[in-house]
C-alpha cells in the first residue's frame, strides 16, 4: 500500500481538481482521503454518501462555574492568549481565544474552572462514485488546525486500505506549509506537487519544496496552466532539474476544468480532449514512480 | 480602520486585490497593508520599494536546566500539547508543539524550566511614499501561524496611527490563522470566484464572518466563469457586492508576472474604485 499526497503551497492551482481526476482514474484501486479540512472541496466533485459519520473532538476549552468563581482574577493573569475577560466583574472565556493550556484550571484557588473537550468538526466514511471509499472531514468554524483532524483523516484512510488490500492512498492536502501541511506529509510515499507558473507560484512551490527536503520524500511536480507564463515555466523547469523532483507533467490552460466542476464532474470524466490524455499519463508516470 | 481581504477558498485573488486595492489607494492616502498570510507571503512580490526593517521575530519556548531539575515531574502534567515529556531522568522540550502558555516554566517549584526566546520568522517594513508594507514569514519547518501573526499584528498597532487605512492580506481557509486576521478588523472582503469550489467555501468563510459578528462584503474574481450561484446566494442572503472583476487573460498574465493591474486594465480600475467608494463610506461613518 503506497501513499501519494498532492499538495499545493499557494493556492488555486488545480490542486483539488487534479487529484479528483487522479481518484476517478484509479478507480477501486485508491482510497481518497481528503486533507484539505479547512476548505474540503472534494466531495463536490466525487459525490460520496456521507454514509457514517463522527464528530472529532480535539483539545480543550476553559469553562469558568460562576457560582464557585471568587473572581480573584488569576486566571485572566496567567492566561497568555487573553481568553479570559472581567465583563461587569464576572470572568469569561472567549471560546475561539482560548488554546486550552489549562493553565487557569490548574491555578484556580477554588477549583472554578473546568476544562471540557472540544468539539472540533466532523468527518465521514462515504462511498464515492467510483464504487470506492473515501474519507473527509468538516473543520468546525474557527476551530483549531493543528493537523490533528487531518492525521484523523489519513489513519482512518489507511487502516481502510490495509483491510481492503488496496494499492494506493490518494491524499489532498491543504495549501501552506504549516500544521495541516505537515500533518498530511507525514508517512507519505511520494508528494505530487501542483503549481502554476507565476511569480508567487513559484515562490511558493520553492517554500513547500524546501519543507518537503527537510522530511526527505520523493517529489515530482506537475505545472498547471503552463502556457499562461512560458518564460517562468522554463524558470520552474530548471529548477526541477536542479533539485532532482520529477517533472510529471505540463498542462495548459483549459476551461474545461471549471465547466467539469460546474456539472459536479472530474475533468476526466467530462472531456475526451487532450487534456485528458495528459491527465490520465501523469498518473501512470506517479504510480510507476511508486512501484 | 482595518480591513481584511479573506476567502475559504485558495488562490481566488486574495494578494491581487490587496496589493492594487492598497496601491492605487495609497495615491490619495496613507495606506499600510499587511501580508499575514505568514506561511505564503505573496504581497510583496508585486511592490516595489525599499526594505527599511527586517526584525527576526520569537516565540518563548521552556528550556530545561537540568542541574536545577528535582524530575518531580509536575512539567510533563501541566503541559496540555504534549510539549514537555519526562524520560527517564530527561526532560525533553518539543517546540514545535508549544503553544507557549507557561504552565510548565511557572508551576516548576525549582525554576528549572525558564522560557528563552526561539525564532519563528521574520518581519520585513518597507516604504514605497504613501504605501507602507509590512510582512511576516514563518520559518520553513515553524508549523504555527498564530503566534507570529499576532506579533505581527502588535506590531502594526504599535507603529501606526489607528485612522490609517490598514489593509490585511489574510491566508486561507476559515480556521484559527483567519480568525485571528480577522477577529479585530472593522469589515472584511471576501473574494471568491463564481465557480463550485469557490461558492462553497464562500459559504463557509460567510456562517465564519457572521460567528465573528463582522459586517462583510463580497468580490467576485474571474466574472463569467463558472455559474450563477454566488450572485444568487448573495442576492438571497443581502449581502453587498462589492464588485466583480471580470476574467481576462490580461489579468492573469499581469498577475503571473507579478505586476500590478490596475493601471493597465481599465476595467480592473472601475471594479476597484467601487470598492474604494463603499470603503471611504465606512471610514468617514466610523469618524463621524
Amino acid at each position: 500500500m503506497k501513499e501519494i499526497v498532492v499538495i499545493s503551497g499557494k493556492g488555486g492551482t488545480g490542486k483539488t481538481s487534479l487529484t479528483a481526476s487522479f481518484a476517478y482514474l484509479g478507480g477501486k484501486d485508491v482510497i481518497v482521503a481528503d486533507c484539505d479540512v479547512d476548505a474540503a472541496d472534494m466531495h463536490l466533485l466525487l459525490k460520496p454518501d456521507f454514509a457514517e459519520a463522527e464528530d472529532f473532538y480535539s483539545g480543550e476549552l476553559a469553562y469558568i462555574e460562576q457560582d464557585r468563581c471568587i473572581r480573584c482574577g488569576k486566571c485572566a493573569d496567567v492566561c497568555r492568549f487573553d481568553a479570559i475577560e472581567n465583563v461587569f466583574n464576572t470572568y469569561k472565556v472567549d471560546r475561539l481565544a482560548c488554546e486550552g493550556c489549562g493553565y487557569c484550571s490548574r491555578i484556580c484557588p477554588t477549583h472554578a474552572i473546568i476544562n471540557k473537550k472540544r468539539l472540533a468538526g466532523e468527518w465521514y466514511i462515504s462511498q464515492i462514485k467510483t464504487g470506492s471509499l473515501m474519507v473527509h472531514a468538516k473543520l468546525g468554524i474557527g476551530a483549531d488546525n493543528s493537523g490533528k483532524l487531518v492525521a484523523k483523516v489519513k489513519n482512518e484512510a489507511k487502516k481502510i486500505a490495509e483491510d481492503e488490500f488496496k494499492d494506493f492512498i490518494l491524499v489532498d492536502g491543504s495549501p501552506g506549509i504549516g500544521c495541516p501541511v505537515v500533518s498530511s506529509l507525514s508517512g507519505a510515499h511520494f508528494v505530487v506537487m501542483v503549481t502554476e507558473p507565476s511569480v508567487p507560484g513559484f515562490h511558493d512551490l520553492k517554500r513547500l519544496f524546501t519543507l518537503i527536503k527537510k522530511f526527505s520524500l520523493k517529489a515530482g511536480c506537475i505545472i498547471n496552466k503552463f502556457d499562461i507564463n512560458k518564460q517562468i515555466t522554463k524558470e520552474i523547469e530548471n529548477y526541477l532539474k536542479e533539485e532532482n523532483i520529477l517533472h510529471i507533467a505540463n498542462l495548459p490552460y483549459n476551461e474545461d476544468f471549471i465547466r467539469a466542476m460546474t456539472k459536479g464532474q472530474t475533468v476526466v470524466e467530462y472531456t475526451d480532449g487532450g487534456v485528458r490524455n495528459l491527465i490520465e499519463q501523469s498518473w501512470n508516470k506517479i504510480k510507476d514512480e511508486i512501484k | 480602520m482595518k480591513i481584511a481581504i479573506a476567502s475559504g477558498k485558495g488562490g481566488t485573488g486574495k494578494t491581487t486585490l490587496s496589493t492594487n486595492l492598497a496601491s492605487y489607494l495609497s495615491e490619495i492616502e496613507q495606506v499600510v497593508l499587511t501580508d499575514l498570510d505568514v506561511e505564503e507571503p505573496n504581497s510583496g512580490l508585486f511592490l516595489s520599494g525599499n526594505r527599511e526593517i527586517k526584525e527576526d521575530k520569537f516565540k518563548m519556548v521552556p528550556q530545561w536546566i537540568e542541574d536545577k531539575c528535582t524530575l518531580c515531574g509536575i512539567c510533563q502534567k501541566v503541559c496540555n500539547f504534549h510539549a514537555v515529556i519526562q524520560l527517564g531522568k530527561m526532560i525533553m522540550v518539543f517546540p514545535e508543539l508549544c503553544h507557549g502558555c507557561y504552565a510548565c516554566s511557572e508551576l516548576c517549584p525549582e525554576s528549572a524550566l525558564p522560557m528563552i526566546p526561539k525564532k519563528m520568522g521574520e518581519l520585513n517594513y518597507s516604504r514605497d511614499r504613501n504605501l507602507h508594507f509590512i510582512e511576516s514569514r514563518l520559518d520553513v519547518g515553524e508549523e504555527q501561524a498564530v503566534p507570529l501573526i499576532r506579533q505581527t499584528k502588535d506590531y502594526i498597532d504599535r507603529t501606526f496611527p489607528g485612522d490609517t487605512v490598514h489593509i490585511y492580506d489574510s491566508p486561507p481557509g476559515t480556521s484559527c490563522p483567519v480568525i485571528e486576521v480577522t477577529k479585530d478588523v472593522d469589515f472584511v472582503i471576501l473574494i471568491t470566484e463564481p465557480t463550485p469550489f469557490g461558492f462553497h467555501d464562500l459559504k463557509l468563510a460567510v456562517e465564519t464572518m457572521r460567528e465573528l459578528k463582522k459586517p462583510f462584503g463580497v468580490v467576485i474574481n474571474r466574472d463569467g466563469i463558472g455559474n450563477q450561484d454566488v450572485v444568487d446566494f448573495c442576492k438571497c442572503e443581502k449581502i453587498t457586492l462589492l464588485a466583480k472583476i471580470p476574467n481576462d487573460r490580461r489579468i492573469a498574465e499581469l498577475c503571473s508576472l507579478g505586476k500590478l493591474i490596475y493601471n493597465e486594465v481599465p476595467e480592473f480600475r472601475r471594479e476597484l474604485d467601487k470598492i474604494i467608494t463603499y470603503i471611504m463610506t465606512i471610514k468617514n461613518y466610523k469618524q463621524a
